[in-house]
């Protein structure tokens, strides 16, 4: 069969009338909870994680796939009306499209916003559907030794390659790696560091690191700023509806964007937003009205949030085909299809091609809901902005703590909650990137495996870890991508860098 | 940020906090070193076992713990906003009571408890108000979970009154 027969096939399963039900909840609920200040993608898709427990596997994942996207788009809806400073800085989006609400053009801003992620979610990830079987049939080449370099690939782009410092990106990187031993090692089954505690035995739970981390870190850290300036939400005045010039100015924008995402998202370096920087970056040189820039122009709209929709969706191609989350997201995710038994990789395409082209094909149908469903919306999600801060902290942790309890009602797993949420706080505070520690838990141990099994194989001898082309490639580059910018920042050009992080997506 | 220019005079003094950082890295690379030696002396010597990435992970912790401390010596460290304690530990409290209190009170009491302390933390501290919204509000979340979505969450004297 060709990707065609492959995607009706998928259309087929995803259009039954309760997957596409799924899928309406999944982006309802998504966009809800994107749009709350405060709550990134990830978060998103960690707290609802639990709400999917109880479907069956294709429709967990259908409806998670609309959390996705919904969450996404729900996250630009927030940088566009509300400007919160410090969060969200480096989403480009909030530069120009909060100045852009504040002259009153906000209806247009989030128009081309909602337009730009439909069209850039259509062309990715019909691109991810054609993309995919290839890389897969090229994965399944791959050893042990190549699927290790791809992993520590992935640690050095999550955590070293972009944000301010490579010390405090390393550093989150090794206390994920350090959790991540906890638990039964799955090749002796000999426990390691559990301390005879029965709880610690199966490891510590992507979602519960997770959820610790970005709702009670965050909600601690903007408790402890105390009584700062009032953020004020930027009220939709005039219409919704783009005119005329909006679209002339905003249809290349969207399609650069898409042309720039895809390809980021696609390789291991999706964990910063580079994406969207290099096409804010872009949009300016081309941009006919350069002045505009910084005072709401709707190319600076346009432009990134089509390439950070499109990296998104980028990222699914590292996770299905080779089973590799390169964002915290996709670490969130992968834990999703674990609690299934599922693993993703070329071998999920041969073993349950329903489940991969149903969910390929439900990202498509949820995009479009998400394009019918947000402009009628807006009014409501700009009423859920104006919650006031303490009832709106407040409902997070209690969605935060009910995803654990749900998952395992004990106290030792709340208490595990409190301790990583704690941890959060002071990472914040210090200025410690967070993804790089939830994507070291859950892909430490796999990298682990990888490891020790290539080295079985060669009977201990190390030097089988680059005498394969692609595996010493891969493994170059991650010391370039080390390397490079350390070098950088030392030279004082690491500002560049930072811009280019931001924690979630 | 950290790469702002540091005052000369303020060059050589160390972030204690960087030193409080380098030395918790220690502790954990030690806790990793002690547990993977016992595995080492179980499973007696193989070139690569369940051992060794721990002792390669508590390696790279003691390395960024030395780098960490350099950093601190440099001025490396970002500068820290003030942060207050008071609304941390409102918060940090209702998580507690809600840990304490979820077995025996149920959900939606226990819950309540976190929704009124954390909104405490941000300021409302009209708890005639606060913790019967919260219980009220959790209620509505735990029938929604627990009896539409299955999830099993604990249930107390409130929960079995209704169901």
């Amino acid at each position: 069969m060709n990707t065609f027969e492959y995607l009706l096939q998928g259309f087929a399963v995803a259009s039954q009338p309760m997957y596409l039900f799924y899928a309406l909840i999944g982006v309802t609920l998504g966009t809800l909870v994107g749009v709350l200040p405060g709550i990134g993608p990830a978060l998103t898709v960690a707290l609802l994680l639990p709400v999917t427990y109880q479907l069956d596997p294709g429709g967990s994942l259908i409806m998670f796939a609309g959390i996705y996207y919904g969450g996404m788009y729900g996250g630009s809806t927030t940088s566009i009306l509300l400007n919160t400073p410090g969060e969200s800085a480096s989403i480009v989006t909030a530069l120009e499209g909060n100045k852009m609400a504040r002259a009153g053009r906000g209806g247009p801003a989030l128009a081309t916003a909602a337009i730009g992620s439909f069209v850039a979610g259509l062309f990715a990830t019909i691109a991810l559907a054609f993309i995919a079987p290839y890389i897969v049939k090229f994965a399944l080449a791959f050893g042990p030794r190549e699927y290790f370099a791809l992993m520590v690939l992935a640690f050095v782009t999550v955590s070293a390659a972009f944000g301010d410092s490579t010390l405090r990106g390393l550093t989150s990187l090794f206390i994920g790696l350090a959790l991540a031993i906890i638990g039964i090692d799955q090749l002796t089954g000999q426990t390691r560091l559990a301390f005879d505690v029965p709880d610690l035995l199966d490891g510590i739970e992507v979602t519960t690191l997770a959820v610790a981390m970005f709702a009670i870190g965050e909600t601690l850290f903007v408790a402890a700023q105390g009584k700062r300036a009032p953020d004020k939400v930027e009220a939709v005045k005039g219409s919704l509806w783009m005119s005329k010039e909006d679209w002339k100015r905003s249809w290349k924008p969207w399609l650069r964007g898409t042309a720039i995402g895809f390809p980021i998202g696609a390789m291991p370096a999706g964990g910063a937003d580079v994406s969207s920087f290099l096409s804010y970056s872009t949009e300016k040189q081309f941009s006919k009205h350069p002045e505009e820039f910084g005072h709401g122009a709707i190319e600076g709209v346009a432009g990134p949030e089509a390439a950070n929709n499109a990296s998104a969706a980028g990222t699914l191609v590292p996770l299905l085909t080779l089973g590799l989350p390169t964002t915290a997201t996709a670490a969130i995710m992968l834990a999703g299809f674990q609690q299934f038994g599922l693993q993703p990789g070329p071998l999920l395409f041969a073993t349950n091609p329903e489940l991969v082209w149903g969910l390929i094909a439900s990202l498509l149908i949820a995009n479009f809901m998400l394009l019918v469903l947000n402009l009628p919306l807006i009014g409501l999600w700009v009423r859920l902005l104006t919650i006031p801060k303490p009832w709106l902290y407040a409902g997070i942790l209690v969605f935060a703590t009910l995803g654990t309890i749900g998952a395992n009602p004990s106290v030792f797993e709340l208490g595990m909650l409190l301790t990583f949420g704690l941890l959060g706080y002071f990472m914040r505070v210090f200025g410690y990137p967070i993804a790089p520690v939830v994507v070291g838990l859950i892909l430490g141990p796999m990298a682990e495996q990888q490891l020790r099994r290539a080295l079985a194989i060669s009977q201990g001898d190390f030097s089988v870890l680059v005498t394969s082309p692609i595996a010493a490639g891969l493994l170059l580059l991650a010391a370039l991508a080390l390397i490079v910018p350390l070098v950088l920042r030392a030279r004082g050009r690491g500002d560049v860098l930072t811009k280019m992080a931001t924690d979630e997506d | 940020m950290n790469e702002a220019p540091v005052k000369q005079a303020e060059e050589r003094r160390p972030d204690w906090a960087a030193l409080a950082i380098a030395a918790v890295l220690v502790v954990i690379a030690l806790v990793i070193f002690l547990d993977a030696s016992r595995l080492r002396e179980m499973m007696g010597y193989s070139p690569v076992g369940p051992a060794s990435v721990p002792m390669a992970i508590a390696g790279a912790l003691v390395v960024l713990a030395i780098w960490t401390v350099f950093a601190g010596f440099r001025g490396d460290f970002p500068k820290r906003e003030h942060q207050e304690i008071a609304p941390v530990a409102w918060i940090v409290g209702g998580l507690a009571a809600q840990m304490l209190l979820l077995t025996t009170a149920g959900f939606s009491i226990a819950t309540g408890m976190l929704f009124a302390l954390t909104a405490a933390g941000f300021g409302k501290r009209k708890f005639w108000i606060s913790i019967p919204l919260g219980i009220v509000i959790s209620f509505v979340v735990w029938a929604v979970f627990s009896q539409l979505l299955k999830l099993s969450l604990p249930a107390g004297p409130l929960e079995q009154l209704f169901f």
